[in-house]
């Protein structure tokens, strides 16, 4: 998505960049209908997720693979992958009965470019048969030498980033400088901007050099950059050190100590925290909540310097959104979660799964209700969002008392619309700086 | 330069015929390939140019990609330990995520079966129609799969996570290695 600087470039624009995204992916939709309604139709066997929204991703990946030797491929074979395929129940049929005695192949082989070993054999494939050459041939086209192209690295580096999760965030972040009371000001914003981002891409890249072989056996992750063998962990560990640290530095000394400190505590949370506790318990879904709230955070300490009142109505209001969100999504995947050893609300304990969707849906219409009292926005605000707020607390409703697949997707398609959406209704809403308010409470 | 110990927790392998050098593609067709589920990694040989590792297609039973690894003419200590301790790494990956995934499939064919004989169904109906659990009553399954494997995950993470480490930190030391080489064949050209 952001590997090449012209769209880059039209997704940065202040404050708007989650406005922005939901757009273009609307434009998306437009453009490919037919794929998109062959996505919906196909959700059973493939999850997307606002992140990797598949059509999308597809659509900006195969531009920049053009450019690269390794195509994204389709699944090869059918038969080649039971796990990953047989999404749908109807296919967990008698296959186990054909499976072979467990005695999983040994992968290990090293070579060395001995030539008198190697001319011993070539001869041998010719002695195969003309059918096992055929397979062959084919399998040996999926082997890919792991040497880095340079022009490679850009593309990669954005997936190993997560780049579009890294545009939300940093939206978000947007987001909270300018609903700040205070005048907005451009070179603070930009620096808290480039640090924010820095800062994710970091804790992204970490993320994925920690997940590889969790990644390898989901298929909404399987075809990350460290799965896929296009860069080693040295360098991914590397990219994310030449993140971290510039990043942390320009929100430390560029903007100020706090929204730094928020910055490192947030690396810190996401990577040594949240990631592990994934595989732990199911506690790592609030820790994770928190990972999101923080960035409107940042956005606001930058602003104004301290954290006050609105800027934890934004967090909470962030905060709120990811139960909707990710128990909505995960509810398809559980499946790849019980297999791949993820604890999960949506495995482990389904009911709380749901409610705490609903329950914090119902958070985001008080939460509304409490910005203009808070001196965040004006009284406006709660009117223009309360019919999108009961939209989503209505299919939050729907998907506690349904507990199916239908009511999930409904769901989480609606959380990707939801934020940005009441983002802007805010940004429209907020309350001017220079009007005094006789009764209301000063910020 | 002083080669580091492994940390304690995985063993290196011995030195393996096969890691002494060569494609081990010959002996591996002739006998020792094992029936169970004939790898992809068997068959393929990397070109005789190249010097990078190659990675292939991923596992059917694992879903990891496996790679060959390369073995440079001039490999160091350093160099030899780190490809040794991947290649432990990939097997023990290998080992672990294709059991679990035999496991998973075995369980829940189990659970479907049981499921569908409680509700006086058998497996196929005469029509030849495959008769299914729904989502719902599969999730009974996944939490109980779950909280079953459970302790073994919490070793497995905690093993893979050193592993990680340790193969990171080692490619840290041979790229710094290799960087000292450099430097040092540099320092010696100019002042010869």
């Amino acid at each position: 998505m952001a590997a090449s600087p012209h769209t880059l470039s039209s997704r940065v624009m202040t404050g708007w960049v989650g406005g922005c995204v939901w757009y273009l992916e609307r434009r998306a939709l437009q453009e490919s209908p037919r794929r998109f309604l062959h996505l919906l139709r196909n959700v059973n066997q493939q999850w997307v997720t606002f992140q990797h929204f598949n059509f999308l991703r597809h659509m900006y990946v195969t531009q920049l693979n053009r450019s690269f030797s390794q195509q994204i491929k389709p699944k090869p074979e059918p038969v080649a992958s039971p796990f990953l395929e047989k999404a749908s129940l109807d296919e967990a049929k008698a296959e186990i009965y054909e499976m072979r005695p467990l005695s999983p192949p040994s992968l290990s082989l090293s070579r060395k470019p001995n030539e008198k070993e190697l001319i011993e054999l070539e001869p041998t494939p010719v002695i195969e048969g003309s059918i096992a050459m055929g397979t062959e041939t084919k399998e040996e086209k999926q082997w890919k030498e792991m040497k880095l192209r340079v022009d490679d690295l850009p593309g990669i580096l954005a997936r190993l980033s997560k780049i579009k999760l890294t545009a939300l965030v940093v939206s978000t972040t947007s987001a909270g400088f300018a609903l700040a009371p205070v005048p907005f000001d451009w070179p603070c914003f930009l620096l808290t901007f480039v640090g924010t981002g820095l800062a994710s891409c970091a804790a992204n890249s970490i993320n994925q050099f920690f997940e590889v072989p969790f990644d390898s056996n989901m298929n909404r992750t399987k075809n990350r950059p460290l799965v896929r063998g296009q860069i080693s962990p040295l360098l991914a560990v590397s990219f994310a050190t030449c993140c971290a640290v510039p990043g942390v530095a320009l929100l430390t000394w560029g903007v100020n100590p706090l929204t730094g400190a928020l910055g490192l505590f947030n690396i810190f949370l996401y990577t040594c925290c949240y990631t592990p506790l994934k595989r732990i318990s199911i506690a790592n879904t609030w820790v994770g909540a928190v990972v999101g709230a923080i960035p409107p955070l940042m956005g606001w300490t930058a602003a104004t310097g301290s954290l006050d009142a609105g800027a934890c109505l934004l967090g909470g209001i962030l905060y709120s959104w990811q139960f909707p969100h990710f128990n909505a999504l995960s509810w398809g995947l559980r499946e790849d979660y019980s297999r791949g050893g993820y604890c999960m609300m949506s495995v482990t304990h389904p009911d709380l799964c749901r409610r705490v969707a609903l329950r914090h849906c119902l958070a985001l219409v008080a939460m509304s209700a409490a910005a203009p009292a808070l001196d965040v926005t004006t009284w406006t605000f709660p009117v223009i969002a309360l019919p999108i707020n009961l939209y989503i607390s209505y299919l939050s409703f729907r998907f506690y008392r349904d507990a199916d697949r239908k009511s999930s997707r409904k769901l989480f398609f609606c959380s990707l619309w939801h934020l940005p959406l009441f983002l802007l209704l805010m940004l429209t809403c907020k309350r001017p700086a220079a009007q005094g308010d006789a009764g209301g409470p000063q910020s | 330069m002083a080669a580091l110990r492994p940390p304690r927790g995985f063993r290196l392998p011995l030195c393996r015929a096969f890691s002494g050098g060569g494609c081990q593609l010959v002996p591996e067709r002739g006998g020792e390939r094992r029936d169970a589920a004939p790898s992809q990694v068997s068959r393929f040989c990397p070109p005789r140019k190249s010097c990078h590792d190659w990675i292939g297609p991923p596992d059917k039973y694992s879903n990891l990609r496996p790679v060959h690894f390369y073995i440079p003419e001039n490999e160091s200590p350093l160099e030899q330990k780190l490809r040794e301790l991947r290649q432990e790494t990939q097997e023990w990956n290998q080992q672990f995520w294709a059991n679990q995934n035999l496991t998973f499939l075995k369980e829940k064919e189990k659970f479907i079966d049981s499921r569908l004989k409680a509700k006086g169904l058998e497996l196929r109906a005469e029509s030849g129609q495959k008769a299914t659990v729904n989502a719902e009553e599969m999730a009974d399954f996944y939490k109980e799969f779950l909280s079953k494997h459970f302790q073994k995950h919490m070793c497995y993470n905690r093993d893979w996570y050193r592993r990680n480490f340790a193969i990171t930190f080692f490619m840290g030391k041979v790229a710094l290695e290799r960087l000292w080489n450099k430097l040092r064949l540099k320092r010696k050209k100019t002042s010869n």
